[in-house]
């Protein structure tokens, strides 16, 4: 080949691989940049005076003068909205009777509005539904509800080509040459004093429990879920998959048998997932009955299943990378087999098959299907450790699918879908780290 | 072949039991025979040198003296090795035994990543000694043994693969020691080294003589002159001569032996 073939050739691969990598940077950051930004919203937002309560009610947080007298201020703001609300239900009893029926329907369904927005009436009995009282504890959704107040939303279908066309019309028109006429432009040059908005860092985000199925709260229990069920399955998989690892390295005789088991193992790692949740829910609950139903013990043990076949074949082959002169020269020594192994082959294996275990444990925390058959639940309190043997617990990655598609108020908790994500995603990120950093320590004392 | 000692040979007859026996012994790699049918005896507290061309079976041959052909599978032996009067392949010996009799030191020095001190009383550990006074006595001893002491008395603790090669070489042979053994076989121990290392260890293996029968596997012809008592030269599996280095060198029977040793091939 001409030297100047070669050289174009040379530079084209080098530049397939910037271009490739540079592409992967990209799909990066736009992936985990959105996720980042949405998720952060979960731990730093601009936290109004019912979030403020809603933390001193429950958790204690916050000082209490300065919250009582926060609250006497907003009482006085919020006065004049009730005295409204008053003044506009007297006004309805007075009207004839035909138009007093539509009215009062009015006024129910606008009450509703605003208490969604500041709470409940002082006066009124205390509601049965938790998340009815409080109003809004973040300022992003006082300004969906103020809308929801301010606009009305209605059909137009005056086109007929064109079917339903969704328009905006004021509120405030239905209530013309009413008591209630004020209300609309109190409210919205108001607000903010009604809710004081402050930015809040709410790092309890992950250690708080949540209230109400997440309205309120943080998620707690999914994330000692997800940690109980990770750290599980790696104490059935890692003891496992070692052992399993040594005997194929290092004892069993290469033959076609192995052979047969490894092209098995190999099949193992590349089953759906979903596959090990069924078999995880017929064997482990069904046939041996490790607990009477979902638990965290019968997740982890599938879960263990999921990873075993990767965690052998990392085993495998950093145990295969131990240079065979240290096996022999431990022989010569005199040292048999089995301490062969624990002293020297083991430690020296060690990175790779700590690579191995990160890996798995990532891939254990983030699994949904195998836990939704054995351990999931969309609802649960945080588990306490002699329970994980017999009770279910949530989990971020199930928690997360439920929060975005099966909850009954899916827009009011996006936050804490995104939060969820990136919850699950620091986790995996912590234990990697941790491991590249305790990798990084053995390596140290291994260098060739 | 058996060795004849000529009239000028300066051992003494006291000194000349035999301390390894090799009785028509051969190695198999599958059907390739790698070693055939050798006779030879190794003498207690003599340094034995076996020379040849690569892949005349001499390092097949070494290795199989204290059994690390046990590691490939597809090896077997016929014949005998007899340590005092003792088949080392009969199937009631134990390999671990075997080994703790006879040390060895490979080609590449090959330390275990860990500290020097670990490294020198891993076979010590092995047989139980766990006091760290005891340890450390032996620890000084083999390092003193091989002339390693006075380069890292002052850095035992640090890890072993940051020495250099000849370093290394030199704690693997006191590695070997500390088992106390009473054989050292070397596969080729000084050919990864440079001349400077190489002298060192070739000075080592003079002041070990007095205290341990040594086998020594070279390329070096050089070197198997000025270390060795007797040599054996063996060629395509076969030992084709073994006697005194001297007479090996000065005037040997065999036409190979002579065209290898003049350089003819090789």
């Amino acid at each position: 080949m001409r030297i100047e073939t070669r050289k174009v050739l040379d530079k084209s691969f080098s530049a397939l691989g910037v271009i490739s990598i540079g592409l992967m940077i990209a799909f990066l950051v736009l992936i985990l940049g959105p996720i980042v930004w949405k998720g952060s919203q979960a731990f730093i937002f601009s936290g109004t005076i019912e979030h403020r309560k809603l933390m001193f009610d429950h958790w204690d947080r916050g000082d209490k003068t300065q919250l009582n007298a926060e609250l006497d201020v907003v009482e006085k703001v919020r006065k004049p909205v009730f005295e409204i609300f008053e003044a506009y239900e007297l006004e309805v009893k007075g009207m004839p009777r035909k138009e007093r029926g539509k009215r009062k329907k009015e006024l129910k369904a606008l009450k509703k509005l605003v208490e969604e927005l500041v709470g409940p009436f002082p006066g009124e009995r205390q509601p049965v539904l938790f998340r009815q009282r409080y109003g809004q504890t973040r300022w992003d959704r006082v300004q969906v509800k103020l809308d929801k107040i301010l606009l009305k939303e209605s059909w137009d279908y005056s086109d007929p080509d064109k079917g339903g066309i969704k328009v905006f019309k004021p509120r405030s028109e239905g209530f013309e040459r009413t008591r209630m006429a004020e209300l609309f432009s109190y409210i919205e040059s108001n607000v903010e004093q009604m809710m004081r908005p402050k930015w809040t860092f709410y790092y309890q985000f992950i250690t708080d429990s949540s209230l109400d199925s997440h309205i309120f709260g943080g998620i707690w229990p999914e994330f000692l879920g997800t940690l109980y069920l990770s750290i599980g399955a790696m104490i059935f998989a890692v003891p496992m998959g070692i052992f399993a690892a040594i005997y194929f390295c290092e004892y069993a005789k290469q033959g076609v048998v192995i052979s047969f088991l490894r092209i098995c193992i190999s099949t193992l790692a590349g089953v759906p997932s979903i596959v090990f949740g069924l078999f995880g829910l017929a064997f482990f609950i069904n046939t041996i009955q490790v607990s009477d139903s979902k638990s965290v013990l019968a997740g982890s043990l599938t879960l263990s299943l999921l990873v075993l076949p990767t965690i052998i074949r990392a085993s495998e082959e950093a145990i295969q990378a131990v240079p065979s002169s240290y096996k022999e020269a431990a022989l010569a020594l005199g040292a048999g087999r089995w301490w062969t192994i624990v002293t020297i082959i083991l430690p020296a294996a060690l990175p790779g098959i700590l690579t191995g275990i990160v890996i798995c444990l990532g891939r254990a925390a983030g699994e949904t299907a195998p836990i939704i058959f054995t351990a999931a639940v969309s609802v649960g309190k945080a588990l306490k450790l002699d329970e994980v043997f017999t009770q279910p617990t949530p989990a971020l990655p199930w928690n997360i699918y439920n929060l975005c598609t099966e909850h009954e108020a899916v827009d009011e908790i996006r936050h804490v879908q995104f939060g969820m994500v990136l919850a699950l995603i620091m986790l995996v990120l912590v234990l990697n780290v941790g491991a590249i950093i305790i990798r990084a320590k053995v390596s140290k004392n291994l260098k060739v | 072949m058996n060795s004849k000692f000529s009239n000028n040979s300066q051992m003494n007859e006291s000194d000349m039991n035999v301390h390894l026996k090799t009785i028509d012994f051969s190695i198999f790699y599958g059907d390739f025979e790698a070693v055939k049918k050798v006779n030879c005896d190794i003498y207690k507290k003599r340094v034995t040198a076996i020379i040849g061309p690569s892949g005349c079976g001499k390092s097949t041959l070494l290795r199989a003296m204290n059994r690390m052909n046990d590691l490939i599978p597809s090896c077997h032996v016929t014949g005998e090795i007899n340590l005092d009067d003792v088949n080392l392949y009969n199937p009631k010996v134990d390999v671990v035994k075997v080994r703790k009799r006879i040390g060895m030191v490979f080609q590449k020095p090959n330390v275990f990543p860990k500290s020097i001190f670990d490294n020198v009383a891993y076979g010590p550990r092995l047989d139980g000694i766990r006091k760290k006074g005891d340890l450390e006595a032996i620890v000084e001893k083999s390092l003193k043994q091989a002339a390693l002491w006075d380069e890292v008395k002052e850095r035992l603790h640090k890890n072993a693969i940051g020495l250099s090669g000849g370093q290394q070489q030199r704690l693997c042979i006191a590695r070997a020691l500390a088992v106390k053994p009473e054989i050292l076989l070397m596969d080729e121990p000084t050919s990864a080294l440079d001349p400077k290392s190489t002298a060192k260890i070739e000075n080592l293996i003079k002041e070990l003589q007095d205290d341990y029968t040594i086998v020594i596997v070279t390329h070096n012809m050089q070197q198997a002159a000025r270390i060795s008592h007797l040599t054996a030269f063996m060629y395509e599996g076969v030992m084709v001569e073994y006697d005194d280095t001297q007479k090996i060198f000065t005037n040997p029977e065999k036409k190979e032996t002579e065209d290898y040793i003049t350089g003819r091939f090789g």
